[in-house]
């Protein structure tokens, strides 16, 4: 509410007639807010109606124009009322409640605000109003004591978004694109590029503004330059495309987090994009927001069905497209693609794992809120494993599965996030005190092969070139090689339903600063 | 009317664009009459105009089933697959 002695904002509006009435100050005001289908608007009708009789000078401001002649109508009224539809004078005052009473000085200043109606407050102010001594003609005692007020139009949470989406302090900066009545929306935004092939959610003003309520970052604050346009990401431009994905506010933040992560030089996004290997993100969230934001890290945790983990995956994917321009046929060159690339983004459970989670292990807090972004190209691969009995049989097991990453006769190049479900959990638990780095280790042993044996021949072009491998030292050629250059490049979360013993692994790209390298971004409200 | 914010970085204009002009017809040419009254008369003479001064450009002739409503898909696929140009007589 404005602040005793604050100077009003002036405004214009037509009254019931048409005819534009002004209040800027000059004399002694009553301003009253009011709708029509408001009991307490009613009840405090007939007091302005008398407090007008005797001379007081009252604008009254209706929220509907329909709401409004009703009341002309039902009470004959002798003073009109002006026409507030759009809200804009109501949403610049502040109204929360109906009816709200100001009294504005001659010098425009608010002197009181009544909310509701209190009758003897109404009763004080009226003295207050007319000739000393005197009351208006008013039968009081037919007027209850008191009576709450009803909620404006303008704190309607539809309309107030759009209210503020309009106003002249609205943070928005993005350009406005009007879509002609004859045009369908949604076919004219597949026609502008802004899908990914699927229908998406029209990025509204009062959409964007409800989206940024989401996030406590300025709405004009830039998170990332985004490839291959170099084109800076604003809050504001992940939340039109957080929006366009379906995303509830609540998001926005890991969304955020999202593009931070993508967008450095480690993670590369623009080479994932380019890749015609058909590259993806694929992001892993871990920290007390998961439950706070609804993710699935259970059943289907890594399939379709659950809004935030869906939604998420899919902003990022659209924000690198819009914003950052990759577009299939453009900068993004994949031979076949994959589907992830619509969206994959799924949590860690970490309350099924008997392992210190993945942020924690990437040395974040665990109560911290953060976001792992991983490259795949395929999968997730299952490990259909449902008869290993003990822990470092099943990690040789999932290894041997491992070793087609790419192809079984290419080494040392890529990496695998491997998604552990509970029942191999379980099964790894049989060995008391077995630890996640023993699990990547066991594995990273168990690929372990021959050099010789991964060499170029007639039954694979894959493989060490043969001059390659005869210009190597002996001890080279004698030696052995495992799948992945270390235990580093295993990176194990747990997720999944209770039943089943089926884990999955993501195949990575090429890893290292030629390629993707695993990233971790703190979620920031 | 609907309004929208841009989600691109606001590089390119946003428009619908004209598809690409060929500064000369060839080929097959496709004439749509939309089902006005009396506009098969204009399109009649219109076609033997054409038909003189593209007398290697083969006309084919379309009309939609009412003027009030969007051509039916199978029509347009039609026109699509069989033409390499398209006039189309919009109104009165």
């Amino acid at each position: 509410m404005p602040e005793s002695a604050q100077l009003l904002a002036p405004f214009s509006l037509a009254d019931d007639k048409g005819i534009d009435v002004s209040f800027d100050g000059g004399q002694q005001t009553l301003l009253c807010f009011v709708k029509e289908d408001c009991p307490t608007c009613r009840t405090v009708i007939p007091v302005l109606k008398a407090l007008f009789d005797a001379g007081v000078n009252i604008l009254v401001i209706g929220q509907t124009v329909l709401g409004n002649n009703k009341l002309i109508e039902a009470f004959d009224l002798p003073f009109p009322i002006l026409n507030d539809e759009k809200l804009k004078v109501s949403f610049a005052y502040d109204i929360e409640t109906v009816p709200t009473l100001i009294h504005a000085d001659k010098n425009g200043k608010q002197v009181e605000l009544q909310e509701g109606f209190v009758k003897s407050d109404w009763q004080a102010l009226t003295k207050s109003l007319v000739d000393a001594g005197t009351d208006i003609e008013l039968d009081w005692d037919s007027l209850p004591d008191w009576r709450p007020g009803c909620g404006s139009l303008s704190v309607d949470p539809i309309i107030a978004d759009k209210l503020r989406a309009e106003a002249e302090n609205s943070p928005l900066r993005a350009r406005k694109i009007e879509i002609a009545p004859a045009d369908d929306e949604f076919e004219f935004m597949f026609d502008q590029g802004f899908s990914d092939g699927l229908p998406i959610v029209p990025p509204t003003p009062e959409r964007v503004i409800r989206m940024l309520s989401g996030t406590t970052r300025d709405p004009q604050e830039v998170i990332a330059t985004v490839a291959p346009n170099l084109a800076e990401a604003t809050v504001e431009k992940i939340a039109i495309n957080a929006v366009m994905a379906g995303c509830k506010p609540e998001y926005l933040p890991v969304v955020i987090a999202s593009v931070q992560a993508a967008c450095t030089d480690e993670f590369n996004i623009h080479g994932v994009m380019a890749t015609t290997m058909g590259a993806s993100p694929v992001m892993v969230v871990n920290g007390p927001i998961r439950e706070k934001i609804g993710m699935n890290m259970k059943l289907s945790a890594l399939g379709q069905g659950n809004r935030a983990n869906a939604t998420i995956g899919r902003a990022l994917r659209l924000v690198i497209r819009n914003i950052g321009g990759a577009v299939p046929g453009g900068t993004e060159r994949p031979t076949l693609g994959n589907p992830m690339k619509f969206t994959m983004c799924f949590a860690e459970w970490e309350e099924r794992s008997p392992w210190e989670p993945l942020h924690v292990e990437r040395g974040f807090a665990a109560d911290e809120n953060v976001v792992t972004l991983f490259c795949m190209t395929s999968g997730p691969t299952l490990v259909v494993d449902q008869t290993s009995l003990e822990a470092s049989q099943l990690a040789s097991s999932m290894a041997m599965s491992l070793e087609s990453t790419h192809h079984p006769k290419s080494y040392m190049s890529s990496d695998t996030l491997l998604v552990v479900c509970p029942e191999h959990v379980d099964t790894i638990m049989r060995t008391t005190g077995y630890t996640k780095q023993r699990l990547k280790d066991e594995i990273l042993e168990a690929t372990r092969r021959p050099t010789k044996d991964l060499v170029q021949d007639h039954k694979s072009g894959v493989g060490i070139p043969k001059e390659k491998f005869a210009s190597m030292p002996e001890e080279f050629q004698n030696g052995q090689l495992t799948k992945f250059a270390s235990a580093k490049d295993i990176h194990v979360v747990i997720a999944g339903s209770d039943a089943g013993k089926f884990s999955g692994a993501f195949h990575g790209w090429v890893t290292g600063p030629g390629g993707s390298i695993v990233v971790s971004q703190k979620i920031e409200d | 009317m609907t309004t929208i914010l841009d989600p691109t970085n606001e590089k390119a204009p946003v428009e619908r664009q004209l598809a690409a002009r060929h500064g000369e017809i060839t080929g097959r040419l496709a004439i749509l009459d939309i089902a006005k009254p009396r506009g098969n008369i204009l399109l009649d003479k219109f076609e033997v105009l054409l038909a003189e001064r593209l007398p290697n450009v083969t006309i084919n002739r379309y009309r939609k089933p009412t003027f009030t409503k969007p051509a039916p898909d199978a029509l347009r696929a039609e026109i699509k697959a069989e033409n390499d140009f398209l006039i189309e007589g919009l109104a009165d």
